[in-house]
């Protein structure tokens, strides 16, 4: 019963979306079957998560073909942690869109492709072979250019298209990295290749690789030079989409990142420092981008690219500390960045625009729901003690410990801009008054919704405060998982042993 | 495409290439071919007689939407890929096979199944790309 | 036969740039399937071009006889072929739907994501 476990994530939600697309025209069935399993969902992560933590690494060899040569899915704390995160902020996203996705856009498909990305971001987190982390990235970005096409306004259109051109460009060139890989070691079990590329001799051949592999991953991440078709699309979709798509595409792109360069191309001064690079000119020019928007979700694309630069700072500071102020990070901004969106959806709904300047008198008309945003874009600046605060504290220390000023300098910084942006959005939406905005004809308003479908869009919102609260208050418990993933992620040999304990005939 | 050689070889041309389809997706576990190749003959050979005979005598020959093969090839694969784990406790997609042989199939086993389900799905997806193309053309 | 898949694929990966790079979405569609064929001949190179049998055992013997060419690039390629039809028939309805709706071929004209909203 347990030994499969690490699949159960996997295949509950390819079951949700062939149960789904069999009630392809029942709408109103597919809301319903989208939380339940939702729900459901949850419960088998935190049962996967539970089990991991107690046991320690558990691995399934898919078709029972023996590591290295079949296919194999490995469940780390790491990936655990990631899966359960995926079917939190899932279950919000799912609740969310059941109410502010327009019944036109549902008819087409919605929930089966949702439930497919989710599969696709569930097997990305837990294979443990390069290839097949592909084909779940084609899964993962299939699902979502027919989510970000949906509708098929003008705005939406235009940027799937830069949207689509970047992510392809970006698969072909992990294709053409994982060819000259598998040239390189013959092999693609992902265990395998970080013993196989220690051992090769041919340097220059294993830097190039470790570039292609960096900007292929880097630009699923967003991060400094790649970035530019995260802001231009992000903000077209409706917000539910724009939500999952916030809080985890980017982040499977910093996860391949982790993995790669924890497991596979280690301890190279040259790519650490890439990466510092990187991470800094992420943080500063994401910073300057969201300052001067004024469409709030363009305003929180920019605020993703500058966040992704903490992660990527402290894996290229590469010490203990500062992978798990990634890893805090992490768990903390694929919360805190699902629930912004669906804030900004809220925003939407209430008002009818996304304009900052149109924006305002939210506090005058609804101080509850005022105060309930508060958290999320609180959190995301790091007031202490909301969640955002700790994983910095590792973050800026690790720096000072590896006396990279630049670094710290640029984290500090970014905070800084991150703080003005949030003061300037809450002074723009809750504390202004109410501009003259015309009111739009045919647009569901916020007040006019039924009780079932406004608990629907507040319900997820609540939920993930609540999150995000127990980030914060409870950090002692996250410090505690983020530093045995580091502690995981630094000594490489446990996952390669977790792999090979099966077959201790090649257990060199 | 209204030449008549065309359109009466189209109706000898159907059942002989739907058969051979299933030809190549029965011979595919050790020599060339399988559910990929087997559905995209099937949906070559439905895509040449909407060529001959025009998109709506096709839609009225297969009666159900050809999209509805994409769930029902999902479902077929993913319960051969769960039936190991269900009935032997065996590892996610663990082949298992019928141990006689039997006439014209030769070993039965999950992987058949499996195939099978791929076959519907690249039917289904292919019929339905085409499809929409022509119709929004 | 080495030298000439290589420079082939030279030649394919600089052709996909090239069209990715100009303004036509249609040449972009081009672009990228010509990057993806350069991509799989990569594969199928990298994975040792070899003149053999396929590796499949014999009933009668436990270990292979004779030379046998590398199955695991063949179904690599296969993989990124399939996941590439995929991609590719999409994008086709994409370019002609954005057509539809945007009235033009021309990316620099795509630019109503860019006005203050």
């Amino acid at each position: 019963m347990t030994q499969q476990i690490v699949l159960y994530p996997l295949l509950l939600q390819l079951l949700l979306s062939i149960v789904l697309m069999f009630c392809w025209r029942k709408i109103s069935w597919q809301r319903v079957i989208s939380i339940v399993g939702g729900v459901i969902n949850i419960a088998v992560s935190a049962w996967l998560f539970y089990h991991i933590w107690e046991n320690g690494t558990q691995i399934v060899q898919a078709g029972n073909w023996k590591a290295p040569f079949g296919i194999i899915f490995v469940g780390d704390t790491l990936s655990a942690t990631l899966v359960l995160l995926t079917a939190l902020s899932g279950v919000a996203v799912s609740t969310f869109s059941s109410a502010s996705v327009v019944a036109a856009r549902l008819k087409f498909g919605y929930f089966p492709i949702f439930h497919f990305l989710l599969l696709g971001l569930n097997g990305a987190f837990l294979t443990g072979d390069i290839f097949n982390l592909y084909v779940w990235f084609e899964i993962i970005i299939i699902s979502s250019f027919v989510l970000i096409t949906l509708g098929g306004e003008k705005a939406q259109l235009e940027g799937a298209v830069k949207y689509f051109t970047l992510n392809i460009l970006a698969s072909m060139i992990f294709l053409t990295a994982i060819a000259v890989l598998y040239g390189l070691t013959g092999s693609l079990n992902m265990a395998d290749l970080s013993m196989k590329v220690a051992a090769i001799e041919n340097r220059g051949l294993v830097e190039i690789t470790a570039i292609l592999f960096l900007i292929a991953f880097g630009i699923k991440a967003a991060v400094f030079p790649l970035y530019f078709w995260l802001p231009d699309s992000y903000h077209t979709p409706p917000s539910a989409v724009s939500a999952i798509f916030g809080g985890l595409l980017t982040k499977v792109g910093v996860y391949a990142l982790i993995r790669v360069f924890t497991l596979i191309f280690v301890g190279d001064l040259f790519l650490q420092n890439i990466l510092l690079a990187m991470a800094v000119l992420t943080l500063i020019s994401g910073g300057l981008g969201a300052l001067v928007q004024n469409n709030l979700r363009k305003v929180f694309s920019y605020l993703i690219i500058c966040h992704i630069g903490y992660m990527i700072a402290g894996l290229g500071l590469f010490t203990k500390l500062a992978i798990s102020g990634t890893i805090f990070y992490l768990i903390h901004d694929i919360i805190v960045k699902t629930n912004l969106f669906m804030v900004s959806g809220l925003a939407y709904r209430i008002r009818g625009t996304n304009s900052m300047r149109a924006l305002g008198g939210l506090y005058a008309e609804y101080p509850k729901i005022s105060l309930l945003i508060a958290i999320p874009l609180f959190s995301l600046v790091g007031i202490p003690p909301l969640s955002g605060f700790w994983p910095k504290l590792s973050l800026i220390s690790a720096g000072f410990t590896a006396e990279r000023w630049w670094v710290v300098g640029a984290i500090v910084f970014a905070s800084l801009i991150t703080l003005i942006i949030i003061a300037k959005v809450w002074a723009a939406i809750v504390w202004k008054d109410k501009t003259d905005f015309p009111k739009r004809l045919n647009f569901r308003y916020f007040a006019k919704l039924k009780l079932v479908r406004k608990t629907q869009m507040i319900a997820p919102v609540v939920f993930l405060s609540l999150v995000s609260l127990y980030i914060g208050f409870g950090a002692e418990h996250i410090q505690q998982v983020s530093v045995r993933v580091a502690n995981e992620l630094m000594d490489n040999q446990q996952y390669i042993d977790a792999v090979y304990n099966n077959n201790p005939k090649l257990n060199r | 495409m209204k030449t008549i050689i065309l359109r009466t070889a189209s109706t000898y041309l159907l059942p002989v290439l739907l058969l051979f389809s299933i030809f190549i997706l029965l011979r595919g576990h050790y020599s060339p071919g399988g559910g990929f190749v087997g559905g995209l003959i099937a949906s070559i050979a439905w895509v040449l007689h909407a060529f001959a005979k025009g998109l709506e005598n096709t839609k009225g020959l297969i009666r159900i939407h050809p999209g509805f093969l994409m769930p029902v090839g999902l479902a077929l694969a993913f319960l051969s890929g769960i039936a190991p784990i269900v009935a032997f406790d065996m590892p996610f997609m663990t082949g298992l096979w019928y141990p006689e042989h039997l006439p014209i199939l030769g070993s039965l086993g999950s992987a058949l199944f499996f195939d099978t389900g791929v076959y519907l799905v690249v039917v289904g997806v292919t019929l339905t790309i085409i499809f929409t193309i022509t119709e929004s053309a | 036969m080495e030298v000439i898949l290589a420079i082939l694929i030279g030649v394919l990966y600089a052709a996909g740039i090239y069209m990715i790079l100009r303004r036509s979405l249609v040449k972009l569609i081009l672009g990228i399937i010509i990057l993806g064929n350069g991509a799989n001949l990569l594969i199928f190179l990298l994975g040792r071009i070899v003149k053999g049998s396929p590796p499949i055992i014999p009933g009668d013997s436990e270990v292979f006889e004779s030379i046998y060419a590398d199955p695991v690039p063949q179904a690599l390629i296969l993989t990124a072929i399939v996941i590439s039809f995929g991609l590719q028939s999409f994008a086709i309805i994409l370019i002609k739907r954005a057509y539809k709706v945007v009235k033009t071929d021309d990316l620099d004209e795509m630019n109503a994501i860019d006005k203050d909203s």
